[in-house]
């Protein structure tokens, strides 16, 4: 299961063989270790080959992965005393999008994220990680109330998109992003994202106006699903994976683009190999970040983060 | 002359008849109530059917010649121009798709702007133009759009911005979904100022930019009938696997889930906005 994914392939043989030969050593008390550490040693070449050269649409599996981290599982390695907020006070709470206050080292934190699931039955409570708009409505709130007590906050980016269904129309979908989108805008506080895994169009940049946007090595952030693109444009579904290059929404991609900061490395393989390591490396990013914030005029705050998305776009000029 | 001859002599000149037939686009179908309507009236009539209330889509031309006082409006020229950046190729080339649309529609963008005067009062304004790529916004949309919001920080003038847009422009990718971050940045920086923004929607307004600028006006009008949605229809059918019901995201429905102000015939859309500008703007000079 460890690599399930379908290009993955060839290192999950490898090690079906080592345990095979494991379990052949075990059984019949031969040693086998020198023939093991040649077929483990293929498979970390194999694997190290594998991950480097890994296409856009591939990105998106691992970005996709149901194992990878999520929200609520960096919060609790990453942060203190978690303390979840539920509701917008309008309507309900959406699972799709936690927030909460907690310690980071000895910064109070607002922390606000999409949330997916790790099975069918929390993916279905969760809505697959696509909000309705309570879930930006409740993250506002809790935006506010971070601006209200001075504490600054961070956001983590995975969702496929706001959710396109009768109810989230009915109530404003597109209400509740326009707004987020412009009340973050003037947040007297410094405003730190990171996507976590998927950046699905404007469900992503819904709680994604910040002062600094990190990627993390495996996720992906586009303006529409490669899947979407591809049933629009080349009007063919099955054609996402020509769609996922021509859309440019690796973390590479949108680090060269100037949309985001950096990239904030994971483990060979993906975040899902390992969590620990994963928390700890978006750890000491946004310790680091937090901390030079701190000794920041809140003005200078704001403008930065006006003046980022202002200079944002892409033009020729004409004579 | 055989009788061959003469048949074949007295068919081409029959064919030299039909030539001189009645021209065409004087007639047009209503794509709502299929009357058959004679152009000149249904121009006369802002391009709304006399038999059922359709509002057609207008360009941006007939929009600002509907809206603003006569000569008025003075576009403001800003001179950038869409760049395929990203090397987007779908079923064909982002430049090529750009080149086809300039040459069909005679514009280069899919926005318009320019301050004008409507009945007396000054206006910055925004028109976009759903035959341009869909109306889609991508950076040079973006950029007009938000330098008309911020002229209208200096300048104090109420904003006015008529959309019709499918959405972020996907052949930009990620640059056009960060647009509707800047256009929803800008219009922070204009409610800093207390100037009104008044938005107007037209059909269509969907997906990207729905969810930015066009839900953010101070007040927001409608023009009756238009598709006003995050989502678009067929995806959320797609999704739900249900047929969803008559009028569902059409501006009567959002009127009545509260996210609109008004819904204005286009024909009272002028003197709807000079009211609002008047009653709203407190940098306007009180007329007695």
């Amino acid at each position: 299961m460890k690599y399930s994914l379908s290009f993955e392939k060839p290192i999950s043989d490898l090690y079906q063989k080592i345990e095979q030969l494991k379990e052949l050593a075990d059984d019949g008390g031969i040693d086998l270790s020198v023939e093991v550490g040649k077929i483990e040693e293929r498979a970390d070449h194999m694997k190290k080959e594998i991950y480097a050269k890994l296409t856009p649409s591939q990105i998106v599996q691992i970005a996709r992965h149901i194992k990878r981290p999520n929200t609520v599982n960096l919060c609790n390695l990453i942060f203190k005393d978690f303390i979840e907020l539920h509701g917008d006070r309008l309507f309900s709470d959406d699972p799709s999008i936690v927030g909460g206050i907690g310690f980071l080292k000895k910064h109070r934190v607002m922390i606000i994220g999409h949330q997916k699931g790790h099975d069918t039955k929390e993916n279905i409570k969760r809505n697959f990680g696509m909000p309705h708009p309570e879930g930006y409505r409740k993250a506002l709130r809790l935006m506010k109330m971070a601006e209200n007590f001075n504490m600054p906050i961070v956001t983590f980016i995975d969702t496929p998109g706001a959710y396109p269904g009768i109810g989230a129309e009915e109530r404003g979908q597109a209400e509740a992003i326009a707004r987020n989108l412009k009340e973050m805008t003037g947040l007297r506080v410094p405003v730190i994202s990171v996507v976590i895994g998927e950046g699905g169009s404007g469900g992503a940049l819904g709680i994604g106006v910040s002062n600094k946007l990190y990627m993390m090595q495996n996720a992906v952030y586009s303006v529409i699903s490669p899947e979407g693109c591809a049933s629009i444009l080349f009007k063919d579904a099955k054609k996402a994976d020509r769609a996922a290059s021509s859309l440019k929404i690796t973390s590479k991609d949108i680090v060269g683009l100037g949309i985001s900061d950096g990239v904030i490395e994971e483990p060979l393989g993906g975040a899902h190999h390992d969590w620990d390591a994963t928390a700890d490396k978006i750890k000491k990013v946004l310790v680091r970040d937090l901390t030079a914030y701190k000794k920041m005029d809140v003005d200078v705050v704001i403008d930065e983060r006006c003046q980022k998305f202002r200079s944002m776009g892409n033009f020729g000029y004409t004579s | 002359m055989s009788i061959l001859d003469w048949f074949s002599e007295n068919n081409s000149k029959a064919k030299v008849a039909e030539k001189l037939d009645i021209p065409e686009d004087v007639w047009v179908k209503c794509s709502s109530c299929n009357a058959t309507l004679y152009l000149k009236d249904l121009e006369a009539n802002f391009k709304v059917c006399l038999e059922c209330n359709y509002h057609f889509r207008v360009s941006s031309e007939e929009r600002i010649n509907q809206i603003f006082d006569k000569n008025s409006f003075k576009e403001i020229v800003v001179p950038i121009e869409p760049i395929d950046f990203l090397k987007f190729v779908d079923t064909e080339k982002y430049s090529v798709r750009l080149e086809k649309a300039r040459k069909k529609t005679k514009k280069k963008e899919a926005v318009i702007i320019g301050e004008g005067l409507i009945n007396g009062q000054p206006v910055n304004a925004g028109i976009m133009d759903f035959s341009f790529m869909g109306g889609s916004m991508g950076s040079v949309v973006g950029e007009k759009l938000t330098l008309i919001i911020e002229n209208a920080i200096e300048n104090k003038n109420p904003v006015v911005i008529f959309t019709s847009s499918g959405g972020a422009r996907m052949q930009e990718g990620i640059m056009s979904l960060m647009q509707m971050a800047k256009t929803s940045g800008a219009l922070f920086r204009l409610g800093k100022k207390f100037v009104p923004y008044i938005s107007v929607l037209c059909d269509p307004t969907t997906g990207g930019t729905s969810a930015s600028f066009a839900m953010l006006g101070d007040i927001i009008l409608a023009e009756p009938g238009a598709l006003i949605s995050f989502a678009g229809p067929r995806v959320i059918e797609q999704t739900i696997r249900q047929k969803l019901p008559e009028g569902f995201q059409r501006s009567e429905f959002l009127l009545e889930h509260g996210m609109l102000d008004k819904i204005v015939n286009r024909k009272d859309m002028r003197s709807t906005l000079s009211s609002i500008i008047g009653l709203l703007n407190p940098h306007s000079q009180k007329k007695s």
